[in-house]
């Protein structure tokens, strides 16, 4: 169907949970409380490593107002030596993330917890609480973490035969890299370093969990999946599935950073062991110093070309810190980092080197921005270099529908050209900058994802549709679901209601992450609203008593397919619903797929700034996202995507880092030091959707929201070297680096 | 533990009394004993502006401000905003520019937006930028926002001719 067809799809409609998180009425995590409940605190390590040698709890037990006390002892054990993967994590390192087992891994991992009446109360007795360390020398950066002396995080990680901190390795290749890099005129090889960054939701981890007298558990919780919290829960408390009940909140922002769980499972045991429900959030402190960023990274990037810029070959090579337990996104790295280029000869590898910082979680394009940055400042120096548009440079070596990938697949039909030649038309491409202003552009790739996903539509008597899905909304897909099943129905927007099922009232939905959330939950309320129309246009079949596939539905009604069919009047959805118990009983359906054919997403961005050379600060002052989205089913929260991404990308290139003391602490673990892109920061964020439909897709979804972020750290600084001259190898290009660069050496202090 | 002070204040409109710890912060009791959890805490110490309230009028951090504080004092929430069924003139156009994503942040930020528009009904960009400082949103890189602001006082400026 095209763009012009539809009447809802491509609406900027009202989101249907609006009103109650413009009024406040919205319920996050942190806004449940029950009858009877108590707070629980987290102990955590004071050491960046060190060996857990005894804890005693008497002492915070005797406190009056303590209900209960917990340690990894009441925490499942998963053995090292044997893996059990579960999503994107594995349970050997989450029973170690969750709480620290014999050894504390990073400055802020969890040791303890206690469960008190009062918050105040939990918080001292979990000073009481002691533990005896042995304190071990610590590895915060990857070259102090790969060094021949470093000291080792976990004794039975070995690479290359060797005591090592390299938890594992993943290679991609394609061609022959030697023999394209002697065909090469140019090459040009640099090394570049990016910083941990964190998330940066608003809304700190928080959950409340209730243990009942029968043993069944009761979950709310701010997650990136209800399913997920109610299996990672389990696993860690020996409980049934069955037996936890978890009820997605409103979620404050997750971008990746709550896929994974901290508190659920303390809490489970709190409640358990004190027979009361367990309320427990984390401060903004907690959130930064022991909740995951994504990794910090070092890289080397090559790429050869011949003199009209046909790339011959490009090669890169990346370590990526994983945090105290493996999981370092290498998989984005290494795979998005040549993703939009047609390469003849590639190669990409990477390390994930585990070291005393807290475990990292998925941001946003896990590893992709890594893996694409060292890539488009090499192509801007190339560019430069052969005397090349640094857009037409991209336009000559960009894949296209039929490009093998050197991370594998071949790709379907795709926009990212269209990407690059909007760019190059549009207006910011050719506006004059002024002095001290300088432009740069860069591309990036997101695989996008499918997996598991569940609704259900119902008809309610009355004639009006709710769908119940199973992923917590986390930017406005209710109202993008909304608008898809209108159009299906031919039914006002209003009449849809769309809300998010708890582990107990839909099917199995994987998380809300990769860009997976409207792909793949549109494609089964497509299927089940498609489902109910076919129940529809049965009813009226048996009213009309003439066969149901010579029914139609169109414009919200059942209509005879045709004169052949015989002549009745419409029945409306209202008129059906009326007569459902007569016809046949109550009206829904529901489906529940492994959602497949997500199909990769691409972007453009260009970035101009501003150097102050007086203060030694870049600002950014316009800034355009050009993205092929397949389809844009609510345009205003895709472009909120792209407007969201892009922010956090600036924030990235430009400020964000966690800076640590020499005992390898967080010097700076809260919004005042840590800086995040505020208001004042940014300008305006032209976005430009490009809709090349996804033919895998029944509305042409793509996915939207991981693409934004990639090409905006090589912007920036593309952008910053345009300005001033300095190619910045290193993010991020913040007021102390920049000062250095343009010779200011008090402003570099 | 020391004793619990015993406060009377108005709360969007309402009298309200309340026993409170002097340690306590404004913000713990209206989430944890008015019932009133539309400010959320996002730091606890004054840098994101999801805890923004009025107090007399002045836009203030209810994280930074102490309970006892509130002793004679007209405060307003979010939850004071819209009256009755009706909006303010600022949430109906958050809805409708789809100025909010997950929506943690949107509390602070509509209570700190009217309290721009309370005192400046012709802001520029610069100015809605620079008063929205202190509230931070890390999903929507504050395009709508800025953009629903100066729309709403653009429509306010015109309901008022």
């Amino acid at each position: 169907m095209s763009s012009s067809d539809n009447k809802w799809i491509g609406e900027r409609t009202i989101r249907p949970d609006g009103a109650d998180k413009v009024t406040g009425r919205a319920a996050f995590a942190a806004d449940s409380t029950m009858p009877g409940m108590i707070w629980g605190k987290v102990l955590r390590s004071p050491h960046a490593h060190a060996k857990i040698k005894s804890i005693d709890t008497s002492k915070a037990e005797a406190l009056p107002g303590v209900k209960a006390v917990m340690t990894s002892a009441d925490i499942v054990d998963f053995p090292i030596d044997t893996p059990f993967p579960l999503g994107i994590q594995d349970m050997r390192w989450m029973c170690r993330n969750v709480m620290a087992r014999d050894k504390a891994l990073f400055h802020g991992h969890p040791v303890a917890a206690v469960a008190a009446m009062t918050e105040a109360i939990a918080a001292e007795a979990s000073k009481l609480i002691e533990v005896d360390y042995e304190v071990l020398p610590h590895a915060i950066e990857i070259d102090d973490a790969i060094a021949d002396d470093a000291p080792i995080l976990h004794e039975w990680m070995e690479f290359e035969g060797k005591p090592s901190n390299i938890a594992g390795t993943l290679e991609h290749s394609k061609g022959d890299v030697e023999a394209g890099f002697a065909e090469a005129d140019v090459i040009i090889e640099r090394d570049f370093t990016t910083r941990p960054v964190h998330q940066g939701y608003i809304e700190p981890h928080a959950c409340l969990v209730s243990v009942a007298a029968d043993n069944k558990a009761t979950i709310w919780s701010s997650s990136q999946g209800q399913f997920m919290v109610r299996a990672m829960t389990a696993l860690l408390t020996g409980m049934s599935q069955s037996d936890i009940r978890a009820i997605p909140a409103e979620i404050g922002g997750g971008f990746g950073g709550k896929t994974i769980i901290y508190l659920e499972p303390l809490a489970t045991i709190l409640s358990k062991k004190s027979g009361r429900p367990v309320k427990m959030t984390m401060t903004r402190e907690e959130v930064m110093r022991a909740s995951g960023p994504t990794s910090g990274s070092k890289s080397t990037v090559k790429i050869g070309a011949k003199k009209d810029g046909t790339i011959t070959a490009a090669q890169g090579t990346y370590w990526l810190q994983a945090g105290g337990l493996p999981g370092a996104p290498v998989r984005g790295a290494v795979g998005c980092a040549l993703a939009p280029y047609d390469i003849p000869n590639g190669h990409t590898f990477g390390y994930d080197v585990v070291c005393n910082r807290s475990k990292v979680a998925a941001y946003r394009a896990p590893g992709a921005p890594i893996g694409s940055f060292g890539v488009e400042c090499v192509l801007d120096e190339l560019a430069e270099e052969l005397g090349i548009d640094p857009l037409d440079l991209r336009l000559k070596n960009a894949a296209k529908e039929g490009t093998q990938a050197v991370h594998g697949p071949v790709y379907p039909v795709m926009g990212y050209v269209e990407s690059l030649e909007a760019a190059k038309a549009h207006d910011h491409y050719k506006a004059p900058l002024g002095p001290n202003q300088g432009r740069g552009v860069a591309s990036g790739f997101w695989f996008n994802a499918g997996g598991e996903s569940s609704a259900q539509v119902n008809i309610t008597e009355d004639g009006n549709v709710v769908v119940t899905t199973g992923h917590p909304d986390i930017g406005g897909s209710r109202a993008g679901i909304a608008n898809i099943c209108a159009e299906l129905l031919g039914i006002d927007y209003k009449r849809v209601s769309v809300l998010i099922g708890d582990t107990a009232t839909v099917g199995f939905s994987n998380l809300t992450g990769g860009s997976r959330v409207l792909f793949a939950s549109s494609m089964v309320v497509t299927e089940s609203t498609n489902k109910v129309i076919r129940t529809l246009c049965e009813l009226a079949a048996k009213i009309w008593d003439i066969d149901p596939d010579a029914v139609d539905w169109e414009d919200g009604a059942a209509r005879p397919a045709g004169a052949n069919a015989g002549q009745f009047d419409p029945l409306t959805l209202a008129e059906l619903a009326a007569r459902a118990n007569e016809t046949g009983g109550p009206i829904g359906a529901g489906a529940q797929i492994n959602t497949t054919g997500a199909e990769g997403g691409f972007g453009t961005h260009i970035c101009d700034v501003e150097v102050d050379p007086e203060l030694g600060i870049a600002r950014v002052i316009r800034y355009t996202v050009l993205q092929d989205v397949g389809r844009a089913v609510h345009p205003a929260y895709v472009e909120g995507q792209m407007q969201g991404g892009a922010a956090q990308a600036i924030g990235w290139a430009l400020n964000e880092e966690y800076l640590y003391d020499k005992d390898g602490k967080v010097d700076n673990p809260g919004f005042l030091d840590y800086r995040m892109p505020v208001a004042s920061d940014l300008p305006m964020l032209d976005t430009y959707i490009i809709e090349v439909p996804n033919p895998k897709h029944p509305q042409g979804v793509r996915g939207v929201g991981e693409v934004p972020l990639v090409p905006g750290l090589s912007a920036v600084r593309n952008a910053i070297y345009d300005a001033i001259g300095v190619r910045f190898n290193d993010l991020p290009i913040s007021p102390p680096r920049l000062a250095a660069a343009l010779d200011m050496p008090e402003a570099a202090e | 533990m020391a004793k619990k002070l015993h406060i009377s204040t108005t709360i969007n409109g309402e009298p309200e009394e309340f026993l409170c710890a002097p340690s306590d912060t404004m913000l713990d009791m209206l989430r944890n004993e008015l019932d009133l959890t539309g400010a959320k805490e996002g730091c606890g110490s004054g840098d994101c502006g999801t805890c923004s309230i009025t107090l007399d009028g002045t836009l203030v951090c209810s994280c930074l401000m102490l309970a006892a504080e509130a002793e004679g004092k007209e405060i307003t929430t979010i939850e004071g905003m819209a009256e009755g069924e009706t909006l303010h003139p600022l949430q109906q156009k958050f809805l409708e520019e789809a100025a909010l994503q997950c929506g943690i942040c949107t509390p602070g930020m509509l209570v700190a937006a009217k309290a721009l528009l309370d005192e400046n009904p012709d802001p520029t960009e610069t100015e809605v930028r620079f008063w929205l400082a202190g509230n931070l949103c890390r999903c929507t890189g504050y395009d709508k926002i800025v953009r629903a602001v100066m729309d709403t006082a653009a429509e306010m400026r015109e309901a008022a001719k």
